[in-house]
Order: C-alpha cells, then sequence, then structure tokens
C-alpha cells in the first residue's frame, strides 16, 4: 500500500494505491489522522483510482474517520472507484453517507 | 460427490497472509469461468475468513490456519478452520454491526453470507472454529 497527501482548495486528497485489508488498515488510519491533525483542514477527499481490493477492515478505516470528520462538520468524499470494489462499498452501506465522484475535480466542485 | 480438484494450504495467522489466502481463493477460482464480480465476492469473503481468525481466533497467540479449497462439479467450496479460541454465541456474532470495536464494521460474517452461496459456522469456545462456504457454479460457467 503507498499512501500520498497533499491539499487543495482547504480539502485533504488522500491517493491510495494497493489493497485495504486488516494487515495495512493500521498504517491507513495513522497516516490519514496524523495528516488531519497536521493540515487542520475540515474534508477529506479519498482517490481509489489505484485500489483493486477491499474489505471490511479497509472500509471500517473509512468509516472511523466519516464519523471523526462527521461530526466536527466536514465532510467525506470518495472519486474513482473501480467497478468491483464499488459492489463492496454498496454493500456495506457506505455509499448512503459518502458520495461519490468520477474525479478528484469533480469532487472539489462540490464542496 | 466427486472432488475434481482440491489444493490444501496451511497459514501462520500473520495479517500479511490474508492477502496470499485470497489470491490462492481467486486463482482457485479462475479455473471457472466466474465474473470479475463473482471472483471479487470470493477473493472479500475468504480475506474475511481469514481475518478473522487473525484478529480474532488466534488474538492472543500465533497458530495455524487451514484452508482447503475443493472444487466440485456444482460448486467451489472453501473451508477455513483455526484451533483458536472459538466463538462462543455464532449466531450473535453472525449478526451485522457486532464488534466491540468501532473502527470495525462488523461485517465479516455478512460479506461472507452475501458473496456466497452458502455459509456454516462451526464453533467451539478454546477449540476452534470452522467456517466453510460454497460459491455455486451455474452450468454456462463450468469448463
Amino acid at each position: 500500500m503507498n499512501i500520498t497527501t497533499l491539499l487543495k482548495r482547504g480539502v485533504l486528497i488522500v491517493r491510495v494505491e494497493g489493497e485495504l485489508d486488516m494487515h495495512v488498515a493500521n498504517k491507513f488510519r495513522e497516516i490519514v489522522d496524523k495528516a488531519l491533525e497536521t493540515s487542520g483542514v475540515k474534508h477529506i477527499l479519498f482517490n481509489f483510482e489505484a485500489v483493486d481490493f477491499i474489505d471490511s477492515s479497509g472500509l471500517g478505516v473509512i468509516l472511523g474517520r466519516y464519523k471523526k470528520i462527521n461530526a466536527a462538520g466536514g465532510k467525506v468524499l470518495v472519486a474513482h472507484i473501480q467497478p468491483q470494489v464499488i459492489q463492496i462499498f454498496e454493500l456495506s452501506g457506505l455509499l448512503k453517507i459518502i458520495k461519490f465522484y468520477n474525479t478528484e475535480a469533480e469532487a472539489l466542485e462540490c464542496l | 460427490m466427486a472432488i475434481k480438484n482440491q489444493i490444501i494450504i496451511y497459514l501462520q495467522s500473520l495479517s500479511e497472509n490474508v492477502a496470499i489466502a485470497r489470491v490462492t481463493a481467486a486463482a482457485f477460482a479462475a479455473q471457472i469461468d466466474f465474473t470479475i464480480n463473482e471472483i471479487e465476492e470470493i477473493r472479500v469473503a475468504v480475506s474475511e475468513a481469514v481475518s478473522n481468525v487473525v484478529i480474532h481466533g488466534y488474538a492472543e497467540y500465533e497458530g495455524q490456519i487451514q484452508l482447503i479449497m475443493n472444487l466440485y462439479e456444482d460448486k467451489l467450496e472453501y473451508i477455513i478452520t483455526d484451533e483458536g479460541k472459538g466463538i462462543a454465541d455464532v449466531s450473535l456474532a453472525r449478526q451485522p454491526s457486532y464488534s466491540s470495536d468501532p473502527e470495525r464494521m462488523g461485517l465479516g460474517f455478512v460479506f461472507m453470507e452475501s458473496f456466497m452461496d452458502e455459509l456454516d459456522v462451526t464453533s467451539e469456545v478454546n477449540k476452534g472454529t470452522t467456517v466453510r462456504m460454497i460459491k455455486k457454479i451455474l452450468p454456462s460457467a463450468a469448463h
């Protein structure tokens, strides 16, 4: 797993590469939380273009960040999800609370 | 019914082995003309089952996980067995959002149940757990 974080228009963009399972869940959470803390921004945008696998451990980290950010009045957005990964999001119910966009630019426009 | 093909692997209960288990499970499924989504469902279901063993079954100590993969004429069968701490109440554990940890979704068994055609869990406290999952092969998908 590789994670790149950057700031754009007051949004923390998190680009993830690889597989989000229990082996990387803790590291994924730590990197995102640290970037949120350091930047002090309210909103977060996950780019999952290069994520080809996710299971409930990976989804748990996203849900945990959603709860945290939502409580602080921020938004969680997701861009570029591979089709086989979308069905996992669907079944988990996360699609109902997190908005999905085709591209990062599209997501940023909607804030 | 006769087994047409079988692979059995043993894994040490390390988190890095979860990926090896699901990749092997997907490779075994690839001998059937499943769709990409069906293969993904198998990857997720096996990943959840093996993750459960690493997180819960062998939470206090490392142990061995057995993954049996059987191909039958009309179905694929995955059996994941551990000799870990077991589950006190299986029907409670299988309910959605059953998790003591807010960072976990409690969806492991829900995913296994939704993505496979059959899920059977047997467990005994301090003896271990066996998860058996079936993916049916539709006549059009068989070689």
